[in-house]
């Protein structure tokens, strides 16, 4: 076998020193009645030659019938430089492990470190950590830390704008919990105040927000932190990264606490995950925040360094006490994340938010100049809007995707009544001839 | 040799106006930004990221890598972790076209080829496991408990019964009881035998009907197979609980018993120990996990089903807990173990186990003169020793030995887990090292034990930085770099 390195004659020394006479002596602890008595089922072994043919065979199943990218609701297309892949593909990085031996990884350290300044740079935070999951754990996670903040363990609200796969694993985690989560709707698009106001109480632990929205657009952020203000709740963000190459930082309008999903921020779309999961706060709550953080000290010899810190909230020191249950974080995402603003840097991260911001205005300007398109709601969006479809979102689909265009998802996917609409999103990757391609389709 | 210039903060090495990428020009028509989003909603400043050129983020990167010690540079014996050798041949398969760039929410015609891969990896860890039905969706082991955990308070909801304790032995990993307490359980701990296994009698008198699962790590933290399991299994079963098996030491077990046969009704993976996910620094990971068919209603979803002509598409088992993360899961993890289940097949995991075990037992006999180990002369694929006698004879402590280790050139063990051992040293060498590794660790371990001790308590010598301050790092947090006011 490929990985393995004894040889049958050191097998056979190593048993020797062991004392054992052979290799099943040393199962003997394992109940002979509970052994398996025979070969796993599997599919048989392949070579590297072999597997590469069956994996290029099944990825291609997939490529034939990709088409060119406008897909959003969550997770983007946008572009990623080489010298992102080139770091994370660093062996040093991605075969290390947690950072638990400070004097042997302070490259990872050092790494996270800055990742942790560059997300509270980039969402106009005090704290951030090294990453959780992805974007709906971060959520949850968020709701968990606004919860020990307020000492209020009953209620959250969220807005229905918020992605519904996030509300979705927030109603997972309290399923068993006494702690309720209220969702606001909001059919016009954003929150409407009057309903917002109504569920918020001084019971509330936090308000949910979500910017630009599930939908694609923008909430009115700043009015709706300072109502999660009034009645002593916190104000929970959850944005896009590189919006915030254009728009008002969540810092700048009070936010206690922000997420993300930072998949954008240099990690291919590879269906679904590994993602990263962001989570940043004021300093004053340091303390209560889930996940892993990093802190700079002194060695013994006063050099700076970098150290795991404040590890007594988490599950292998306080076990059923800990902030979360959380173990991994997603190093090796947040590294590609890290690669990614430090190439991009603040001009970088404003172009990429303006050509992806201008190139959406222009699909929806072509895209609702077809009879029987239009924007599903008057508001102002940044690179994704929800697409109204008269004859159908399921059948404009199909019609992109003849034409070798991706559009969607479907919002009868998260809502089965709503059969007429889909998300649209661009990036700084599509160009002026496949917009007007897709549009052209679409007129067909 | 050191560069120690491109290793200063990337912040520090900032200057206004460098670029570390140029995008193309806009090709749409000009439009005014106000007209496409209101001013009030645009930050009137782009956020304070430094600026880089592309060769001095490069520079910098790599030179801090070479800071770690990691699987590809050395052996690294974190016990309870499985740090083997991650193949290449997964880098390159998980960054193909069509696999890489798929969107989750491409349809399930444009996602044949991939949905067949997760269906083909549920079937592959079903097997390996013994228990039918897996949703792949955890994107961690603690993630993967906490769901299994949803899932049995679920289950019991349905058949109308208020199961509140969750029990575990006191050499859990953190995350049983960390998982059990988010998931609404009250936790009940037991101490275990001096031998390190569970006590039957304390298991007996904890289980009631009140008792909704009993969590176990098998084998269990210390390296060793709880004999008992069958009977541990019965007894909470008779008790109308259910087995949790914490599948993070899977990596002894591998073709030789499954988890669904000694009497586990739900168990999660590592991924990312057990079949290869590289740990990328403390991940990502994925944690699938696989339950009893009484139990598959309730699972985590979407999960993948084949349907009657043959297509795979995504499905919400009838009674599930719904959703543990967005999205399907962490499929580029997934996507390696699949590979490396692909290549081993059923012999080949077979002998990952014969010989994760052969390595574990062979680095035991030879250290036990020096680092006894209290459970015994025999081990799984892991063992923990002590440093006590060397702590209380020389002064030299577990923490010595792993710090003095790095200057070996070998990275340290576990170390002061699990807690039930005093002094803990736990080794787990994994299948992927050499004899002749495993002889030069053990060489240096006894070299080291023979060493001035006060030498060795200010080990490391060589590393880049020693022994850091915890204790300043959390007085006086310092979390993030802020630029000093000139």
């Amino acid at each position: 076998m490929a990985y393995l390195d004894n040889t049958p004659e050191q097998q056979r020394e190593m048993l020797a020193t062991i004392g054992a006479a052979s290799i099943e002596e040393l199962f003997a602890q394992i109940p002979a009645e509970l052994q398996l008595k025979r070969p796993l089922d599997m599919p048989p072994a392949l070579t590297e030659m072999e597997l590469q043919t069956a994996l290029g065979n099944l990825a291609k199943q997939n490529s034939e019938r990709q088409g060119t990218c406008f897909m959003g609701g969550g997770c983007y297309d946008h572009f990623i430089p080489a010298a992102v892949d080139a770091i994370a593909s660093r062996s040093e990085f991605y075969t290390a492990y947690t950072p638990y031996q400070a004097e042997a990884s302070q490259g990872s350290l050092q790494a996270f470190y800055e990742f942790q300044t560059l997300v509270c740079q980039l969402t106009g935070m005090e704290v951030s950590n090294a990453s959780l999951y992805e974007g709906g754990t971060s959520v949850s996670e968020a709701a968990f830390m606004a919860m020990r903040v307020t000492g209020r363990y009953k209620k959250v609200v969220l807005l229905g704008s918020v992605h519904p796969e996030y509300r979705a694993v927030v109603d997972t985690y309290f399923s068993d919990l006494e702690c309720e989560a209220i969702v606001v709707p909001t059919p016009n698009g954003i929150a409407d105040f009057a309903a917002v106001r109504d569920a918020l109480d001084d019971q509330t632990a936090c308000l949910v927000i979500q910017q630009p929205n599930f939908f694609g657009c923008l909430e009115e952020a700043r009015e709706l932190v300072e109502a999660a203000h009034e009645v002593g709740a916190l104000a929970v963000v959850s944005c896009d990264p590189i919006s915030l190459g254009m728009l008002v930082r969540p810092g700048e309008y009070g936010a206690d606490i922000v997420v993300a999903e930072g998949q954008s921020l240099g990690t291919p779309l590879q269906y679904g995950g590994p993602f990263l999961g962001i989570l940043a706060c004021r300093q004053k709550f340091m303390r209560k925040m889930p996940g892993r953080l990093i802190g700079e000290t002194t060695d013994r010899d006063g050099r700076p360094c970098f150290v795991l810190n404040l590890q007594a909230r988490e599950q292998h020191i306080r076990r059923d006490k800990a902030t979360s249950n959380i173990c991994t974080n997603q190093g090796l995402i947040a590294l590609r994340a890290t690669a990614y603003m430090a190439l991009l840097g603040k001009q970088g991260l404003g172009e990429v938010a303006e050509l992806s911001c201008r190139k959406a205005h222009y699909v929806a300007e072509r895209l609702t100049a077809i009879d029987g398109f239009s924007l599903a709601y008057d508001r102002p969006f940044f690179k994704e809007f929800t697409l109204r479809c008269e004859n159908g979102a399921a059948e404009a689909l199909a019609k992109a995707a003849q034409a070798g265009f991706d559009i969607g998802p479907l919002l009868s996917q998260f809502d089965a009544s709503n059969q007429t609409d889909l998300l649209v999103a661009t990036t700084e990757c599509r160009t002026r001839h496949e917009i007007d391609a897709l549009a052209d389709a679409l007129a067909q | 040799m050191r560069n120690t210039q491109a290793t200063q903060l990337l912040f520090d090495q900032s200057h206004p106006g460098r670029r570390g990428i140029t995008f193309p020009a806009s090709d749409v028509p000009e439009g005014a930004l106000d007209e496409m989003i209101p001013a009030a909603q645009r930050s009137k400043s782009l956020p304070e990221l430094p600026e880089v050129t592309e060769p001095a983020v490069i520079r910098h990167y790599v030179n801090l890598s070479t800071l770690n010690m990691s699987v590809d540079t050395h052996f690294y014996p974190l016990g309870s972790c499985t740090m083997k050798y991650n193949p290449k041949r997964h880098e390159r398969l998980a960054a193909l076209p069509g696999l890489v760039d798929l969107h989750p929410y491409a349809t399930a015609h444009s996602s044949q080829g991939m949905l067949q891969m997760l269906f083909e990896t549920q079937e592959m860890l079903a097997e390996i496991a013994g228990l039918p039905a897996v949703s792949l969706q955890p994107a961690a082991g603690a993630q993967g408990e906490l769901a299994a955990l949803l899932v049995a308070a679920a289950y019991f909801r349905d058949r109308g019964e208020k199961r509140t304790k969750v029990l575990f032995p006191d050499s859990a990993h953190g995350t049983n009881p960390a998982s059990a307490n988010i998931a609404g359980f009250e936790c009940v701990q037991l101490p275990s035998t001096d031998k390190g296994f569970v006590d039957l009698d304390l298991l007996k008198e904890q289980l009631d009907d009140q008792t909704a699962v009993f969590m176990i790590t098998n084998p269990n933290t210390l390296g060793m197979f709880e004999r008992e399991i069958g009977t541990i299994a019965e007894m909470v079963h008779a008790a109308g609980g259910l087995v949790y098996i914490d599948g993070a030491n899977m990596n002894a077990i591998l073709g030789i018993t499954r988890p669904g046969d000694f009497g586990g009704d739900m168990m999660h993976y590592n991924v990312h120990k057990t079949f290869t996910g590289p740990h990328g620094a403390g991940g990502p990971g994925s944690g699938p996990i696989a339950v009893r068919d009484f139990l598959a209603e309730y699972l985590p979803g979407p999960v993948v089903a084949k349907n009657d002509t043959g297509e795979f598409q995504l499905e919400q088992p009838a009674k599930s807990i719904g959703r543990v993360r967005s999205f399907f899961g962490n499929v580029g993890i997934l996507l390696r173990g699949y590979c490396y289940l692909r290549t081993l097949g059923a012999q080949g995991l077979r002998e990952v186990s014969e010989n994760a075990v052969l390595n574990a037992n062979y680095l035991l006999a030879k250290l036990k003169g020096v680092l006894p180990v209290p459970q015994g002369d025999r081990c799984m694929h892991e063992f923990v020793a002590t440093a006590k006698s060397l702590a209380t004879k020389k002064g030299i402590t577990a923490m010595d030995i792993a710090k003095r280790l790095l200057d070996y050139g070998f990275h340290a063990p576990t170390v002061y887990f699990p807690m039930v051992v005093p002094e803990a040293v736990m080794v787990e060498p994994t299948e992927t090292e050499s004899k002749e590794t495993l002889d030069a660790f053990a060489a240096a371990i006894l070299a080291i034990s023979e060493e001035d001790a006060d030498y060795v308590h200010a080990a490391p010598h060589t590393t880049p930085v020693r022994r850091p301050d915890d204790v300043k790092a959390a007085r006086q947090p310092n979390l993030r770099w802020t630029p000093t006011c000139e």
